[in-house]
């Protein structure tokens, strides 16, 4: 009753009851305090959700409500548990993600619709008088009108507005795009559909109906490793972190675990009690590093040099001075090493050529499907050349053969790995091989090695069915000269001793890499030792240190290369784990019909980000790299030295990569024409196409017709985070305010492009609209146009999957959205629902036309044996074939919103699948229409499945996609039984009556199921493993020799001297110029230093570092990282401010000077926005700016190859990758540190007039 | 009807009976409604620089000079007069003691508003009242120190009985009080005034945890049953800690053996 007259117990009996012999006492004292205890533990409920942000992390965690509001969040630990001996997943969290629940009251969240004062005030005064479209074409119309708000993007200026009238505005930009210069002008951005996969199917699949262009992003993000296509077919698949667990030796190359990956960590400090031994190879002093029993800190940027000397050792010591049994056998069966490879002629020298085919020899070898697509090798039971099981062309247009099995043409074989011995070899020739280590420039060691190093190989003549005879070498024999190694054939540029100063020796490493040559060997021997004892458990965990280089392909082939020799692929506890990026959204399938809405038409719009922006942000005009900077020495005869972005055009002209806007012409106007004309649409395009009456966008990207003009960004901070070229996009795409201090190549007087057409004045604001929808005011969200306020993650349904354990877990709405927000899939619906009120304005029914690249997993793979371009005349334009092919697609704009909210018929007429196979699922189906319920309303959705809301678009994906439906993966693996003949389905039979709704995993995280489209299994016997399928099941890897293809034969590959892997030191981008550089000039203290964005602790990708309880940790605004010799030499201290800049841009923060970094390199931890504590720029006047202002994306030519078998486009698979660490920057202190706090231009009152 | 007022009741009569009631009554509403905030709201765990020289010297100043106060002004002069201590020695302990006490909290004090005020962590951590009451009890340190001067003046103790009567009347509700304390020095009326605001301003504060100094000890040493166990942080040898161990398992009280024995 009260505290104080309970104290005042003076007069009541101390006689106590007493027990245990009087060791304790029960008093009567008060213990209502206690209750304050147990009410700070009770809540109106706890509800399942996770943080839908990039991060593979993936943790359930409970959400904890009182009084209808989120109060905090803690750890979920019902993971189902893992197999015995086995440390469980549970719990898994860390600080970020703990501290989320800020983000839902604070006073960054967007609460309404926000739309430019500028462009309210125009629409409000066309509306007066005008129809939505209209209203929409006189401001575009009016050139002052639209520069009143897009020269003001991200100077505030925003009015608070209804949902009504905001999708009003949005729905008649997209209307108004479509009709004037066609659907694919607008453009959509959102990553990683994995950490919330029904918001990105929301947007995605109202572009998908409109016509709309989907941007990819592993591929932007540079998380996308190209080696992983290139080597097995594969985007990327990894082992489980709990996989960690059964390694016998764990190197850690280039990630953080501890630091990135916290919740799985402790994986990693448990394997190290069960005795695994640890290498870390990381160039500064990272958490990870005090983890590793040995450290190895080589100089960035160097690591395929380090690589290539461990894989000289492993080479030399379990290849060739001894053979390693299991490492022979694993060579000969699962990689491409006995294949035969071409030796071609040029100049008098030999270099290696293309993989030689069934195709090359009399009778095709008796292969008479696809024998271009077949390659061969030496069979030692037979003693002939025989085309074995396996490759891709037994993939396509028959059945029974694709697969791994020791056998070719039905009989067994036994393939030769090399033909050194004696009898084996008709002679030994030089073969050249490029060299790049003199190419080095700045702070990178540059070596006296010629360009090309001529070595010695055991080689023997075939004849082939032109009756000539070619010089052949197995790839096993190449790839040891490759590396260098002496084999007793004489020669220069190959070595017996470790200590010789030769390519690709520890000792030649340790000039380059700056490890000592002791520690490389003894790494190599220990990572091989390891995996021949226990058959391939040696694991390599690698990451983004290495991938974002401009050359990271040699960086990863390197490692890769190493865990192949060893066999570690396939096995578990061994392998390839490459963890960047939320890549794996494990029910696929199930997905893509939703996202983009496969069930009504296709195919959908896809875009590779890099080479848009790159064309789009005018980043291609700035290019300071020529091809002819990397271009190989042992080059083919050829055009190669042009501008990047003449290859980037080349490659979509031939249909190697996807375009986006596709033709100059709107592709409605285009279809009606070709109608007029009486001809197929396909027909037709050709036709123009030759004629030069239609042209690609792609030739002419400044071109107002083929300017990208509505942008939607959702689940994603384009501007904040991951726009490389930052300052780029500002100047082009948005036109506003921007900090680029270099020239274009006009203004320079450089070398121009010869595809690419040339403007003078280069536009300036190509978007007419950007729409951004987050939960918070991110850097994307102040300089869009119009801002939609979203649910956060504890506000919505929906899933979310991870490559780092086998659970698929809800989000789910532990609240009502605050404020006026909405979920995206309400959104995306509400958009849909006024465009659909909205276009009949002036679209009806229309016939859309969709340019499709030649894609991978399907028959066009094959498309491409040679490489022909039908511009130059070396072939004829075949849609489809020579060039990407053109599809029909039926748009109903007026019907667009009921086909949104329902499932469509082509499912039940199509069925669905994935890489490759395709299966019916007309019972998944109709079991959706049981569940969801069936449309009511008359039209075109009637009688078909609802999909009203976000947990009826999830029951979607849990319906259809195997991983979370038994029968629907047994159906797929039998599927997969047809092109391989061998018996799969064994893997799911088990699961077949298993199926996952919703509501189970929101009860507890459910394990899914085993599938084909991933190559490891879930079972109670192993774990997760990427490639285990292909090593155990005998499924071939989707590549050209359907082995692990380490040699790359394209002829792009070949020109750039990627055939096999060799060291690459990263590229000069001529950033720093004495024009810039005033500080040079001027004397006054700078250093120059290497520009490096990892990854950081108190934030996870774009979407923590405003939050003010990590700031706090931190801080509190944007920092950057220094050693202290290199501070010292810039006069700087700790916590000093400094400038970081190069041409493309500025940036500010607070410097942290640490023994940690290593000298010649500045860390800038990822997306640090400038909206919190940046003060301006001295050198641009403009604020701060990001990481992101001094870089530029800068592609690479090998990675634009099509339609060649493993060398395929597919979305967010191949492709151009924004790689952005070969970066120099300029470092000084900052004389004065500006907020720049005084009011923009247009002043406040204005806004509020427009308003009302 | 205001022709004879005089500020001196306003001060000397009224506003003790005031201060002592919000002092009360204000105490045990906090101590009711809002028992989570009785606290002494220590900043040791943000910063101890300062704060370990500072709070000693403050406190054992400060509670040498609250005692010397408290029996000095409120024994009755009549057991001075029984006990026979003569007027002047016990002015002149007052002086002996008080005063290089009262110079020991004033350092203390000083050191603990410097450090409140200069260290960032400390300052922002910092609520009103905290600087409020650490200024206005410097102030009455330092009023209380220079009354000395006066007091130096009239050793005899004759001001000090006057004081010792004032604060009886007032304990004992003589309404006329305030008159014996009209024609002292204005130093003492400052000290006094200081004094009642402090005492007024007491429930407001962190100076509330000077009720649970006082209670605490009382509880643990008569009324709590229970045990304390108190960890050293000083190091003792194994061999010692061994010995020490086995002596206390050598007479362990209750003798009963468990049940699984």
């Amino acid at each position: 009753m009260s505290h104080l007259l309970d104290r005042l117990n003076f007069f009541q009996s101390k006689e106590l009851e007493q027990f245990s012999d009087g060791w304790g006492q029960t008093t009567r004292e008060d213990r209502s305090w206690e209750d304050t205890y147990r009410n700070r533990w009770r809540h109106d409920k706890v509800v399942r959700s996770t943080h839908g942000v990039n991060c593979t992390g993936s943790c359930s965690w409970k959400i904890y409500v009182k009084s209808g509001i989120v109060t905090w969040e803690t750890q979920q630990t019902d993971y189902p548990r893992t197999r015995a001996g086995l440390p469980n997943h549970e719990p898994r969290g860390c600080a970020r993600g703990a501290s989320y629940s800020w983000y839902l009251y604070s006073a960054n969240r967007v609460k309404n619709p926000l739309i430019r004062g500028s462009l309210m005030r125009a629409w409000r005064k066309m509306r007066e008088t005008m129809t939505p479209v209209a209203a929409w074409a006189a401001i575009q119309n009016d050139p002052i009108l639209r520069a009143s708000y897009t020269k003001t993007r991200g100077k505030g200026g925003f009015v608070r507005a209804s949902w009504d009238e905001a999708t009003e505005i949005v729905a008649a930009a997209n209307a108004y795009t479509a009709k004037t210069y066609g659907p694919d002008r607008v453009f959509g951005f959102s990553p990683i559909p994995a950490m919330s996969m029904v918001s990105y199917a929301a947007g995605s699949r109202y572009l998908s109906l409109l016509g709309g262009t989907c941007m990819s992003f592993y591929d932007w993000y540079c998380d996308l490793p190209p080696a992983s296509p290139q080597t097995w077919g594969e985007q990327t698949d990894v082992p489980e972190s709990a996989d960690w667990y059964n390694a016998g030796f764990l190197m850690l190359w280039g990630s953080n675990v501890p630091q990135t990956r916290t919740p799985d960590a402790h994986f990693y400090t448990e394997v190290r009690y069960r005795g695994t031994k640890s290498a870390v190879v990381s160039p500064d002093y990272s958490e990870a590093a005090k983890f590793g029993d040995i450290w190895l800190n080589p100089q960035a940027g160097t690591d395929a040099a380090l690589a290539m000397a461990m894989g000289h050792v492993i080479l030399r010591e379990f290849h060739l001075d001894r053979q390693a049994e299991y490492f022979e056998e694993y060579a000969r069966k699962y990689t491409d090493m006995p294949m035969l490879v071409r030796l071609d002629e040029k100049d008098g020298h030999h270099v290696p050529g293309r993989m030689l085919r069934a195709d090359d020899f009399d009778g095709k070898l008796g292969e008479a499907n696809n024998p271009d697509w077949k390659t061969v090798a030496y069979d030692e039971a037979s003693g002939q050349i025989v085309a074995p099981n396996g490759s891709i062309g037994f993939r396509w247009g028959e059945e029974g053969r694709w697969n791994l099995e020791e056998k070719a043409k039905g009989a067994e074989s036994k393939l030769r790995l090399s033909q050194i011995m004696d009898g084996d070899h008709d002679e030994v020739v030089g073969v050249d091989f490029p060299y790049f280590g003199g190419a080095a420039t700045g702070d990178f060691v540059k070596c006296d090695h010629p360009e090309v190093l001529t070595r010695n190989i055991p080689a023997r003549r075939v004849k082939l069915a032109d009756g000539s005879e070619a010089l052949v070498a197995t790839v096993f024999d190449l790839f040891c000269a490759n590396y260098g190694l002496d084999r007793g054939l004489g020669g220069d540029w190959v070595s017996k001793d470790f200590n010789d100063d030769n390519p690709y020796t520890p000792a030649w490493a340790e000039k380059i890499t700056g490890v000592e040559r002791e520690k490389i060997i003894a790494v190599a021997r220990e990572f091989a030792g390891n995996a021949e004892k226990t058959h391939g458990k040696s694991m390599v965990i690698l990451g983004a240190g290495l991938n974002h280089w401009y050359h990271m392909d040699m960086n990863y082939r390197g490692i890769i290369n190493m865990l192949v020799m060893c066999g570690c692929i396939g096995q578990e506890g061994g392998g390839w784990s490459h963890y960047v990026g939320q890549e794996k959204l494990r029910p696929q399938t199930g997905w893509q019909p939703l996202a983009f809405a496969l069930d009504w038409n296709r195919p959908p719009r896809h875009m590779n980000s890099t080479s848009c922006w790159y064309a789009h942000t005018d980043q291609w005009r700035y290019e300071t790299l020529r091809a002819g900077e990397i271009l190989s020495p042992t080059a083919p005869e050829g055009d190669w030295d042009i501008s990047l972005i003449d290859y980037n055009i080349r490659a979509e002209r031939m249909g190697w990569l996807p375009s986006a806007p596709q033709l100059k012409t709107n592709p409605l106007e285009v279809s009606k024409a070709a109608k007029k004309a009486g001809k197929e649409i396909k027909d037709y395009v050709a036709e123009q196409l030759k004629a030069g009456d239609l042209e690609m966008s792609c030739q002419d990207p400044d071109a107002p017709e083929n300017w990208p003009r509505n942008l939607f960004v959702w689940r994603s901070n384009l501007l904040g985070s991951s726009g490389k070229g930052h300052e780029y996009f500002l100047k082009h795409l948005l036109g506003t305010d921007h900090g680029v201090m270099g020239k274009d190549l006009g203004e320079e007087g450089g070398v121009m492009p010869k595809e690419a057409r040339w403007h003078d004045e280069a536009p300036k604001g190509k978007l007419d609209l950007l729409v951004c929808i987050d939960f918070r005011m991110s850097t994307t969200a102040v300089y869009s146009d119009i801002v939609l306020p979203t649910a956060s993650w504890y506000e919505k349904d929906d899933l979310n999957t991870s490559d780092m354990h086998p659970f698929i877990h809800p989000l789910q709405a532990a609240v009502d959205p605050a404020y006026e927000s909405k979920s995206d899939w309400e959104i995306f619906k509400s958009i849909a629902r006024k465009f659909s009120e909205v276009a009949p304005e002036v679209l009806g029914v229309e016939t859309d036309i969709v340019q499709l690249p030649l894609l991978h997993d399907t028959a066009a793979e094959l498309a491409q044996a040679h490489v022909k371009d039908w511009k130059k005349g070396e072939c004829d334009l075949i849609p489809g074939k020579t060039a990407p092919n053109y599809i029909a697609v039926e748009r109903d704009y007026p019907n667009l919103y009921k086909k949104f909210t329902s499932v469509g018929p082509l499912l039940e007429k199509l069925g669905n699948g994935g890489k490759g196979i395709t299966w019916d699922t007309r019972t998944e189906v109709k079991h959706l229409r049981d569940l969801n319920g069936v449309v009511q309303d008359e039209g075109v959705s009637k009688g078909q499945a609802k999909l009203e809301t976000a947990i009826d678009a999830a029951e979607m994906i849990l319906m259809l996609a195997p991983e979370t439906n038994g029968e629907v993966a047994v159906k797929a693996w039998e599927e997969l039984e047809k092109p391989t003949g061998r018996h799969h389905a064994h893997l799911a039979e088990g699961a077949h009556h298993t199926k996952i709704r919703f509501r189970d995993i929101a009860a507890q995280p459910r394990k899914i199921i085993s599938s084909p489209t991933w190559s490891g299994i879930e079972s109670e016997e192993v774990c997760y493993n990427a490639g285990y399928t292909n090593v155990h099941e005998l499924i071939p890897w989707r590549t050209l020799t359907g082995r692990q293809q380490l040699y790359q034969d394209h002829e792009w590959m070949r020109a750039f001297g990627e055939g096999f892997v060799s060291y690459r030191p990263p590229v000069d981008l001529k950033t720093i110029t004495a024009a810039v550089n005033n500080d040079a000039a001027e004397g006054s203290p700078h250093v120059v230093l290497n520009f490096i964005t990892p990854h950081q602790k108190w934030g996870i990708h774009s979407t923590y570092t405003d939050n003010l309880l990590m700031l706090t940790l931190n801080r509190g605004g944007p920092v950057v990282w220094m050693s202290e010799v290199d501070a010292a030499k810039a006069g700087l201290v700790d916590n000093d401010w400094v400038e970081a800049y190069n041409i493309n841009g500025a940036l500010t923060a607070r410097v942290v000077v640490s023994q940690r970094i290593k000298q010649g390199t500045l860390f800038m931890y990822h997306a640090q926005e400038k909206i919190v504590n940046t003060p301006g720029s001295e050198k641009t006047g403009n604020r701060g700016g990001i990481h992101n202002s001094v870089t530029r994306a800068t592609l690479k030519p090998t990675h634009m190859i099509g339609g060649y078998a493993q060398l395929s486009y597919g979305f967010n698979y191949y492709g151009t990758v924004g790689s952005n660490r070969d970066e120099f920057v300029i470092v000084r202190k900052m004389k004065k540190i500006d907020w720049l706090d005084k009011p923009a231009s247009r002043s406040a009152t204005q806004n509020v007039e427009a308003a009302e | 009807m205001f022709g004879d007022f005089d500020i001196n009741f306003v001060i000397f009569g009224v506003m003790p009976y005031v201060a002592l009631t919000i002092f009360l009554v204000g105490s045990i509403v906090r101590y009711e409604r809002d028992p989570f905030t009785w606290k002494s709201s220590s900043s040791q765990l943000l910063r101890r620089k300062q704060l370990i020289w500072g709070s000693i010297l403050f406190h054992v100043g400060i509670l040498t000079v609250f005692f010397g106060h408290l029996v000095g002004l409120f024994t009755p002069v009549w057991v001075l007069d029984a006990i026979g201590i003569p007027y002047a020695l016990k002015q002149w302990m007052a002086v002996l003691i008080g005063g290089p006490a009262g110079i020991a909290a004033l350092i203390g004090s000083t050191m603990l508003i410097h450090r409140r005020l200069v260290d960032p962590r400390i300052r922002v951590t910092s609520t009103f009242p905290d600087i409020l009451i650490m200024v206005l009890i410097w102030l009455q340190l330092a009023i209380g120190l220079l009354t000395i001067t006066q007091t130096l003046q009239h050793m005899d103790g004759s001001e000090m009985v006057r004081f010792m009567t004032w604060s009886q009347s007032v304990v004992s509700w003589n309404i006329n009080a305030w008159v014996t304390v009209v024609d002292v020095h204005w130093l003492y009326k400052l000290h006094i005034f200081l004094g009642l605001i402090i005492t007024a301003l007491f429930p407001f504060t962190r100076l509330v945890h000077i009720w649970s100094g006082f209670a605490a000890p009382f509880r643990y040493l008569l009324t709590r049953p229970g045990y304390q166990i108190v960890r050293s942080r000083r190091h003792r040898p194994l061999e010692e800690r061994r010995r020490a161990y086995d002596k206390v398992q050598a007479k362990r009280g209750p003798t009963a053996t468990t049940p699984a024995e």
